[in-house]
């Protein structure tokens, strides 16, 4: 249940210490890209029903982004990852 | 059958034996007109201006479900037109306008309750912002009243009217607007549309869009394929899943919102009253529950259901608003999915593809729209051409830059 997230850092937290950035797989764009990348970094989303990516700022308590990964139905959080170390696993 | 006293007379002395029910249940063609994916409040009523306004007869409403099953019965039935953007404020009040004359035109008693929503604020420049929503209504031809925090005492005697965080000074009022019954507005819809011959299909789930060079040909169902000529999606929290099988990619994300309802109280709640501290409103039920709701989960999601933490968070808003409402037992709770755009206000349009329409995006603002939002989509669909209160409400805002951001929020749908 998303209710309880495992911070990494800091153990299980309630979810009210968080704040949420939304869908955590996909790139920022260049900045000279084309107005349509930038159109569908800013505004379009996946929006999947089932596991998902996310960004979520531990505001109330390391102050670090972490990336969750979550299902949007059935509320399940298979693993959080601090950002940098996600960004790390992906680059290797 | 036509609804009267007369007709309740004569059937209460019948035995309540020979009401008929109030639409078909037909099995569907193999081809139709249009097809409107979605028997919610903006399906049904689509389907019902497209019969009654715009003639086009052959017309199917295929819900996956039974009727009424999401949003349109799940929400906390406030109807307003105290909107600020010119791009929204005409629309809702055409909306408003057409509550007004709903029970008439359907027959059916949709229990719309013009008992005046108030929205309260707590500090300085929250009175300001609401003087100039109050303004921007006036421009719009839209009567608003400010209530100063005196006047407010006598009216609503029972709010916190000291919280050391949350002070009330005072309350934008508008006094046609309130509530309506959900449920009776989805029936009384289907039964308008049924009358006009429109087939209103339950439990057939649309699973896919067949598409031949590039034109939509109809939808494969779990009744089978059903042809059609124009396909229009009206699906509320499931619009990204749905448009997905027309290859479309969309500005919204699904969000979870709960309603709580309590124990039958006698009349002490006259208005819909909003809480700007927190974002809580509430309002008391016919039948004497106090409905009440406040913000989202927070995350995406897919559960017709809220977390426990959400629910906690509600209570606590009610509670420093209204003190006695912490002896209030609650009977109910339940959550609704949404399709949370990413400027917090509604879509209706055509899309890319060219017999392909759009109507989505309603946030947690989409019953009070239900009139106005299927007659703007009928008169798209039967003219190809956007209603002129519908104008602002297409998809290709935000590529060119004109997002309707009533809450100055940005693209971050979980803070509309
Ligand atoms: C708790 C809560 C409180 C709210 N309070 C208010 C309020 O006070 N005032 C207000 O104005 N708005 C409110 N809203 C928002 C409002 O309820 C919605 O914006 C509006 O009802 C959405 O339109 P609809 O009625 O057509 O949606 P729905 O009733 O959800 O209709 C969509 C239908 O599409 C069907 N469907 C989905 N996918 C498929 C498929 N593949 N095949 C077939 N059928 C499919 C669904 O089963 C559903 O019945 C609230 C929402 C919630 C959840
Ligand atoms: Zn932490």
């Amino acid at each position: 249940m998303a209710s309880l997230i495992t911070c990494p850092h800091c153990g299980v937290r309630p979810k009210e210490e968080f704040t949420i950035r939304g869908d955590a797989s996909r790139g920022r764009p260049e900045p000279m890209d084309t107005d349509e990348a930038w159109h569908d970094y800013v505004y379009v989303r996946a929006n999947p029903r089932g596991r998902t990516l996310e960004h979520w700022h531990h505001v109330a308590g390391c102050r670090r982004f972490l990336v969750v990964e979550r299902d949007t139905a059935t509320h399940a959080v298979y693993s959080v990852v601090d950002a940098a170390e996600f960004v790390r696993r992906a680059e290797q | 059958m036509r609804y009267s006293a007369f007709s309740l007379v004569r059937n209460a002395l019948s035995g309540n034996l020979n009401w008929k029910p109030q639409w078909r249940q037909p099995q569907p063609k193999p081809h139709y007109d249009v097809i409107i994916v979605g028997g919610g409040g903006h399906g049904l009523s689509t389907a019902y201006y497209l019969a009654k306004e715009f003639g086009v007869k052959n017309v199917a409403v295929l819900e996956k479900s039974y009727l009424g099953s999401g949003n349109v019965g799940r929400n906390t039935t406030i109807v307003r037109s105290n909107y600020m953007l010119p791009g929204n404020e005409p629309f809702y009040e055409f909306s408003m306008k057409l509550w007004e004359g709903l029970e008439q035109d359907l027959n059916y008693n949709v229990m719309l309750s013009q008992r005046g929503v108030i929205m309260l604020y707590h500090s300085d420049g929250q009175r300001d912002a609401y003087v100039r929503r109050g303004n921007a209504m006036w421009m719009e031809g839209v009567a608003a009243e400010l209530i100063e925090r005196e006047q407010l005492k006598k009216m609503i005697p029972f709010l916190n009217y000291d919280h050391a965080r949350y002070p009330i000074l005072g309350g934008l009022l508008q006094r046609r607007a309130g509530t309506a019954r959900h449920d009776a507005v989805a029936w009384g819809y289907a039964r308008g549309a049924d009358q006009h011959g429109v087939d209103i299909i339950e439990h057939c789930e649309v699973t896919g869009i067949r598409r031949e060079n590039g034109v939509v040909m109809g939808v494969e169902t779990t009744k089978g394929f059903i042809g059609c000529g124009k396909l229009a999606l009206a699906a509320a929290g499931n619009t990204s899943r749905v448009g997905e099988m027309a290859d479309l990619k969309l500005p919204l994300e699904s969000h979870v919102l709960q309603a709580f309802v309590t124990e039958g109280l006698k009349p002490c709640i006259d208005h819909v009253i909003v809480y700007g501290g927190g974002h809580f409103y509430i309002s008391q039920s016919d039948k004497g529950g106090l409905v009440f709701g406040a913000e989202i989960d927070g995350y995406s999601s897919y559960a017709q259901r809220g977390n426990l933490a959400t629910a906690e968070h509600v209570m606590e808003e009610g509670v420093t608003m209204i003190p006695g409402l912490s002896r209030v037992r609650v009977l109910r709770a339940w959550g609704g999915v949404m399709d949370m755009s990413m400027d917090g206000s509604p879509i209706i349009d055509r899309t890319s593809i060219d017999n392909l329409y759009l109507n989505c995006g309603w946030c947690y603002g989409g019953f009070k729209a239900t009139p106005a939002s299927g007659y703007c989509f009928a008169h798209l669909i039967a003219k190809n051409d956007t209603h002129p209160v519908a104008r602002a409400l297409r998809l290709d805002r935000f590529a060119r830059g004109y997002a309707v951001d009533e809450a100055g929020a940005g693209p971050q749908p979980n803070l509309h």
